[in-house]
């Protein structure tokens, strides 16, 4: 409780001066009580049940009922992971779909990003801001009902695409999970990228082209290294969201992802698989972030 | 600047080509709202404004809404209290392990949102702990803390110290400089964290299907139960509609509020 | 039944189950109390309307207004979803289908039903009690929603013959390439296990949801050879919907409701039961074993077998009423509604295998077989349609 009253400051006149002065007579209490909450929280809300989850995927299962059976140890979801094939299909399948999505939200998002950051005027720029942002707060659940609507037979895009003789994807194909993917965390990366290529000095492009580099060599040589922190930045989005999606997935193709086989597999199936099989996104993701942090992207968020 | 004529038009029609893909989709939900039919062939089979009505008269959908504003006041509450902690912890005090704490603040967001659900399910299962808003508030405040983090860490680092050492010179204690100047000085990085918290609670799904109880449907989960039945997606498409003309709400205060909005899901 | 005693003590030695706690010897109600003034549900999208899409169905404001008890719903996607919200303990009951219900029982975490205190159930169709998908070693564990056969679905401007086999799809499916319609779930292995009952009968086998290693692998290799033919796999019916209304497919297995709104639509669509039978799916309404509401929920599992309430829920979902009244409701709302859902053909439903759950003891007493279990359905399904 001590650490609330500090932050809402409602104890009592007198008791809360004494505790100030105590509090400021040793400074090394002060972080810790700060953190003790919401590290707190998080570890007992958070780690606490991922750790949970994770023991689950050490533990066997009643095969009739589907319970899991607490402190029964076994490998077993392992070596099920392990020697069939599909899990491998399916995990190399999401991380390609991941990084695919990645590398086309940033081609899609460079053009835009640089217009808005380096050619408009600024009055353009504001509209563009606001204009790019705007979809990032329509609910993601309406934009994937969306292509669904859109991808579905004798929807939009089969419409469209029928005077060129093309048909719409099906639903048993990648194509639109990764359609619909790419355009979901699309403004995640056109932001940071916009922002990165904010704050590059003028100056430098010009004393380039000044040395006689080109547009294309200036572009490569220095453009290109100065912002990619930011798409590493935005790819932390990209990346983690694809490679986490079930939902997306689901809804608009009959594909499988890691996250699908997860939650097919939590009630029905086998819970302890549905564990372990987690620990492949969580490692990817942990270090990820980690080579991200090290190469400097956390900083361009 | 080195940009030549080509590459500027260039890049302006590669700009409208995506703003043009970001919106498309939008669009398609608006022009569907007013379709008659509940088959959702393109063209639309025709005009109508009666889902509108049938949309406002919906029981479950007005529940659902009202669940959402209370899962988003609570779970934006209880994140900004704990990432304003963090970030003052984490900004005005060096200690070991500091870098660790952004690290394990951002884990939630950047984590599979179905393994944060099924863990989650599987801890209060285990502990008896009924599902229901309280449930929901609690997954979502998880992701959420470190939105009010990131952006009360940002106006911490550019907030100049020397207000705070006058006020202790004046004779204030830690609470009152608190609460007279740091308080102040972070106001609006606490709104527009708060707004993107809020936005982001009440758009999340994943988290949600796993720790929402009887009867606590958020709009997220009716649009998604709702939208695998063919009768009623003509009501889904108001629905799916409304929202995103409602999403232009939090974008003009953000812009009013001119703060700097960290993007983060 | 020697697995379940085994699981039985594990899941007593265990954590989660110690926590619960048993109530009784049996588990089972005894008299009917007052109502508790609230109920629980978790539910089949459409099995509790309350006129909210089309006033004219309304099942739950007439029992709220009877009972006292106000009735909340979650809706379930999938079965898997419907056993992970009962196990949350937040719930009265629910209605679950064969693949949900044998596990549920199992599980021990629904309670056997005193059916002395349902007034309704005397009505209900012999056919539909006391079945593996709704009792445990006689003791009848739920109520019937209503059932209905999966069902061939065609195209009559592209399937010009009325198909009496699943051969069309099984056999024939190359004539289709890309055009055929199947359930995206785990449990449409068990169509491919009774089309081989039939095709290959020194298989032997005698329940398309017991099946041992050998049955099972023919059956995955006819799945696999169907899915060499691009088959579109439909998760919800609304997909399904879309794929008939647009001709992407033209032949499958659907239900009765999605054939009713397709035809409602005018499209060519029509639907048989083929010679050899098909899988199926009866809902049982069942309580929780810890039911918080035990007497209101008592009250919906009577209330949905009345006249009035089934009728009405039978008719909206396209399916089979499960009593002669509620038969005669029906037609009353739809005009040969009872007729076209042989709604009182036992015969008809004679050939209907409804869902059930895989389990090592074949279900059977014979010591001597074990069979593939639900795990090795979910792993083999994902390899089909995940490779």
């Amino acid at each position: 409780m001590a650490d609330a009253d500090v932050a809402a400051g409602t104890a009592p006149a007198s008791r809360a001066r004494r505790l100030a002065t105590w509090l400021y007579r040793r400074p090394g209490v002060q972080p810790r009580l700060l953190l003790a909450t919401p590290l707190g929280w998080l570890a007992l809300a958070y780690i606490g049940s991922l750790v949970i989850l994770l023991l689950n995927a050490f533990w066997d299962q009643n095969s009739l009922s589907g319970r899991v059976i607490p402190f029964s140890w076994t490998l077993e979801s392992f070596e099920r992971l392990v020697s069939n094939e599909v899990y491998r299909t399916i995990a190399v399948r999401t991380i390609l779909v991941a990084a695919a999505v990645t590398l086309t939200d940033a081609l899609l998002a460079f053009p835009i990003a640089y217009y808005m950051a380096r050619i408009a005027s600024p009055r353009t720029r504001r509209i563009l801001v606001i204009a790019v942002v705007m979809p990032l707060w329509a609910a993601y659940i309406v934009k994937i009902y969306a292509w669904r609507t859109i991808l579905q037979p004798g929807g939009f895009l089969e419409w469209m695409l029928a005077p060129l003789g093309i048909t719409s994807p099906s639903r048993q194909e990648i194509l639109p999970a990764y359609i619909t993917l790419s355009y979901l965390w699309l403004p995640y990366m056109i932001i940071p990228i916009y922002t990165g290529l904010e704050r590059l000095p003028s100056s430098l492009l010009e004393a380039s082209a000044d040395l006689g580099a080109r547009a294309g060599m200036t572009f490569r040589r220095v453009v290109l290294p100065l912002v990619l922190p930011a798409v590493m930045a935005g790819s932390i989005f990209t990346f983690s969201l694809t490679l986490g999606d079930y939902l997306t997935v689901a809804l608009v193709s009959n594909t499988k992802f890691i996250g699908n086989v997860i939650y097919d597999n939590s009630a029905l199936g086998s819970l302890p698989l549905a564990a372990a099989y987690s620990l492949l996104p969580i490692v990817i993701m942990v270090a990820y972030l980690i080579v991200m942090r090290r190469l400097g992207a956390f900083e361009s968020l | 600047m080195t940009e030549s004529r080509f590459t500027r038009i260039a890049l302006r029609i590669g700009s409208a080509l995506v703003l043009a893909f970001l919106y498309m989709p939008l669009l398609i939900i608006a022009i569907y709202a007013f379709n008659p039919s509940q088959i959702m062939d393109w063209p639309p089979r025709g005009f109508t404004l009666s889902w509108f009505g049938e949309a406002w008269g919906s029981r479950a959908v007005r529940e659902a809404i009202i669940n959402s504003l209370l899962a988003g006041l609570g779970a934006t509450t209880l994140a900004l209290v704990l990432g304003t902690l963090a970030a003052l912890a984490v900004q005005r005090y060096a200690f070991f392990g500091r870098r660790t704490v952004s690290f394990l603040l951002v884990l939630p967001i950047a984590l599979p949102g179905v393994v944060t659900g099924i863990a989650l399910r599987t801890t209060f299962q285990t502990l008896g702990i009924d599902l229901g808003l309280f449930t929901i508030i609690v997954g979502h405040a998880t992701f959420c803390v470190v939105i009010a983090y990131n952006n009360v860490l940002a106006r911490l680092q550019r907030l100049p110290r020397t207000p705070e050492e006058a006020s202790a010179d004046l004779g204030a204690d830690t609470f009152a400089t608190f609460r007279r100047v740091t308080l102040p000085g972070m106001r609006t990085a606490l709104i527009s964290g708060g707004l993107l918290a809020f936005a982001l609670s009440f758009d999340e799904i994943i988290v949600t299907n796993f720790t929402a109880g009887p009867g606590t449907q958020t709009i997220p989960l009716w649009l998604y139960f709702a939208m695998s039945r063919p009768t009623e997606l003509p009501v889904v498409n108001v629905v799916a509609f409304v929202l995103v003309l409602v999403s232009i709400i939090p974008v003009y205060f953000a812009q009013r509020i001119g703060g700097e909005t960290t993007v983060a899901r | 039944m020697k697995t379940l005693r085994v699981g039985a003590l594990a899941m007593t030695l265990g954590l989660v189950a110690a926590a619960c706690g048993t109530s009784g010897p049996q588990g089972m109600l005894q008299e009917l109390g007052d109502g508790e003034g609230e109920l629980n549900l978790i539910i089949w999208a459409g099995y509790a309307e309350r006129g909210d899409v089309d006033p004219a169905y309304d099942w739950v404001t007439p029992f709220e207004e009877e009972t006292g008890c106000i009735v909340k719903t979650t809706e379930m996607t999938d079965s898997a979803q419907g056993v992970q919200l009962l196990q949350s303990g937040e719930y009265d009951g629910g209605s679950f289908s064969g693949n949900a219900s044998v596990r549920l029982m199992a599980a021990g975490d629904v309670a056997p039903v005193n059916v002395e205190l349902l007034e309704n159930y005397d009505a209900v169709f012999e056919g539909l009690k006391n079945k593996s998908h709704n009792s445990l070693d006689g003791v009848p564990y739920g109520v019937p929603h209503g059932r209905g056969p999966n069902l061939l679905t065609y195209n009559t401007d592209v399937v010009t013959e009325t198909p009496t086999s699943w051969d069309i799809i099984w056999e024939n499916g190359g004539d289709y390439k890309g055009k055929i319609s199947v359930y995206a779930f785990q449990d449409f292995i068990a169509d491919a296990a009774l089309h081989l009952m039939q095709k290959q009968p020194e298989l032997g086998i005698t329940n398309p949801y017991q099946l041992t290693q050998a049955q099972f692998d023919a059956a995955i290799d006819l799945l696999e050879q169907l899915d060499a033919n691009d088959p579109v796999y439909w998760q919800t019916y609304s997909d399904q919907v879309s794929s008939y209304t647009s001709g992407e497919v033209v032949v499958g297995t659907s239900w009765q409701f999605q054939v009713n709104l397709l035809q409602g639509e005018d499209l060519p669509i029509e639907a048989v039961l083929p010679e050899e039978g098909s899988t199926g799916w009866s809902d049982t309404w069942m309580i929780a074993k810890n039911a918080d509401h035990p007497n209101c929920m008592y009250m919906w599992m009577d209330h949905m077998m009345s006249a009035e309430a089934n009728g009405q829920a039978t008719v909206w979902f396209g399916e089979a009423p499960t009593s002669q009244a509620a038969c005669d409701y029906a037609e009353s709302i739809a005009p040969g509604h009872c007729e076209q859902t042989h709604a009182t053909d036992e015969a008809y439903y004679s050939k209907i295998w409804y869902w059930s759950t895989p389990v090592e003891d074949c279900g059977d007493d014979d010591a001597n077989t074990t069979c593939v279990t639900q795990e090795d359905w979910t792993q083999a399904w994902a390899t089909i349609t995940g490779g």
